[in-house]
């Protein structure tokens, strides 16, 4: 039996290591302990889905995932739908919470998108939350819940027609005390596609020659809007993810392959390129939007864990 | 016919995507439904004559994308205003707010094109990629309605803004009227066919 162990606060920084302990399994029975787990945000749980997928994918049988101990993370993932997207992958304890009341600062469950429907279901439903979280919460005006939708809508086809396989996508706002003590908005994406690389072989590997590689696709669609469409109305919709989330001096990576690519605030410490990660075959966007001023820490009766 | 050899077309975005593209779709994102939509402007104005003014409304659309802005603004342009061509429609976007205003200036940049847009309660503006000259010239014919043809050697004494007014005819950006060779501003052009 292979275990993985679930770092006990899982978000965009750690989720790595699931996939490197990941790395290492190629046949047999496997564990994800997430027993310790006390914070997770949405980018570790499309990240925890993604693995999970991935081995069951390659071991032939699902994975067991040992549940968290605490009540409240369980309570937290009953509430983001964690568990209606992981029974596909992972055999669980029949210990999970069957009912919680809607979370306040949960502004997407755990979302599949497969289809064109599955990305307007994601706008209309951010389109009725949203306006709380990003004003009241993150201090945005109110035309942001547009632009928001545009972000979301916009990430949600890049699964759809690059990755052409289905993936997920989440968000929630929560209270980073530790690193900015101010709020903070999370989208996650994650898909299990071929990944930026395969996805734009074709039409440009040749123009790379040697070089071409994970972190050079990533370079290539992040930073110059390069697709695999001859269409050059294509790849435009990174490009004004990115332009918006500058405007509000927030972060955003893609992780593909073995390589990330980011556009790093003042406020973060993320390298805006690194390469030799874990093999990760499909594609993974981040996006950290911070309020715009510090905020006192506001109820916690949705928050995942003490450590945020 | 109308004397002016153009057909309107009023299209209401989010009536055409109600009933033809999909009712459940409230909002105008994803390029699937940029491309359904767009398809089915095509199809109301295969109906129309020769040449038409299209006025596409925005006015009931909240959330608009790039992909959608792609397939619903730019590539309907290229469409009927392909380049070093003559137009065989006239577009005028109406409707367009601000928020509306960023993905279509976006894709219009992106491919190099400019288009007429009216915001809600304003006067047409030219968005998109534009010269100094297309301004100057496109604003000039905008605040006078009309200019005769024998007006134009006075009011653009200058050869470039006389070669622009007709670079702005051919993009369909302005209207020139067959068989007076006046020119209208699109504004003037749609209150005369639409009231």
């Amino acid at each position: 039996m292979h275990v993985i162990r679930v770092p006990s606060s899982l978000d965009y920084s750690t989720v790595d290591s699931v996939f490197q302990q990941c790395a290492q399994v190629a046949e047999g029975k496997a564990l994800f302990d997430a027993g310790y787990l006390r914070f997770v945000d949405p980018q570790g749980l499309v990240g925890l889905l993604s693995a999970g997928a991935l081995l069951k994918r390659r071991l032939g049988q699902a994975p067991h995932l040992r549940l968290p101990r605490q009540t409240k993370v369980l309570g937290y993932l009953a509430r983001i739908r964690f568990f209606e997207q992981a029974r596909r992958f992972f055999s669980m304890q029949a210990r999970r919470p069957r009912e919680f009341a809607a979370s306040s600062d949960v502004l997407l469950e755990i979302t599949p998108v497969t289809t064109n429907s599955d990305v307007h279901a994601v706008v209309d439903r951010v389109q009725s939350r949203a306006g709380t979280i990003l004003t009241r919460t993150l201090g945005y005006p109110l035309v942001t819940v547009v632009q928001f939708s545009v972000v979301l809508s916009e990430v949600c086809q890049n699964i759809i027609e690059h990755a052409e396989a289905p993936g997920w996508v989440a968000a929630q706002a929560y209270y980073w005390a530790k690193r900015r003590e101010r709020w903070m908005l999370v989208i996650a994406v994650s898909d299990l596609g071929r990944g930026f690389r395969e996805s734009l072989a074709a039409e440009h590997a040749g123009g790379y020659g040697k070089r071409w590689g994970d972190g050079t696709a990533l370079e290539a669609a992040f930073l110059h809007g390069v697709t695999r469409f001859q269409d050059s109305g294509r790849g435009q919709g990174i490009q004004q993810i990115r332009r918006q989330v500058r405007r509000w001096d927030g972060l955003i990576s893609i992780r593909s392959g073995t390589a990330r690519i980011a556009d790093v605030p003042d406020w973060d410490d993320t390298p805006a390129l690194e390469q030799g990660l874990a093999r990760f075959p499909g594609a993974q966007i981040n996006i950290v939007l911070p309020a715009k001023e510090r905020g006192k820490e506001k109820s916690r009766m949705t928050d995942p864990g003490p450590d945020s | 016919m109308n004397g002016f050899g153009v057909d309107p077309v009023a299209i209401d975005l989010r009536r055409l995507v109600e009933r033809q593209v999909a009712s459940l779709y409230a909002h105008l994102v994803t390029r699937p439904t940029g491309r359904a939509v767009r398809m089915a402007i095509e199809s109301q104005l295969a109906s129309a004559g020769e040449m038409a003014l299209s006025v596409i409304d925005f006015s009931e659309v909240h959330v608009l994308d790039f992909s959608c802005a792609d397939e619903v603004v730019a590539k309907l342009l290229l469409h009927y205003q392909p380049p070093e061509e003559a137009t065989r429609a006239f577009f005028i976007f109406r409707g367009v707010s601000d928020l509306h205003l960023e993905p279509i200036q976006a894709v219009l940049e992106r491919h190099r094109l400019a288009a007429v847009a009216e915001p809600p309660g304003g006067r047409c503006r030219l968005v998109g990629v534009r010269s100094d000259a297309d301004a100057r010239v496109w604003r000039s014919l905008e605040e006078r309605g009309a200019l005769s043809r024998g007006e134009v050697p006075a009011q653009l004494p200058d050869e470039v803004d006389r070669t622009t007014l007709e670079s702005l005819v051919r993009r369909g950006l302005a209207f020139q009227r067959p068989e007076s060779g006046d020119y209208l501003a699109l504004s003037n052009l749609m209150r005369s066919l639409m009231g």
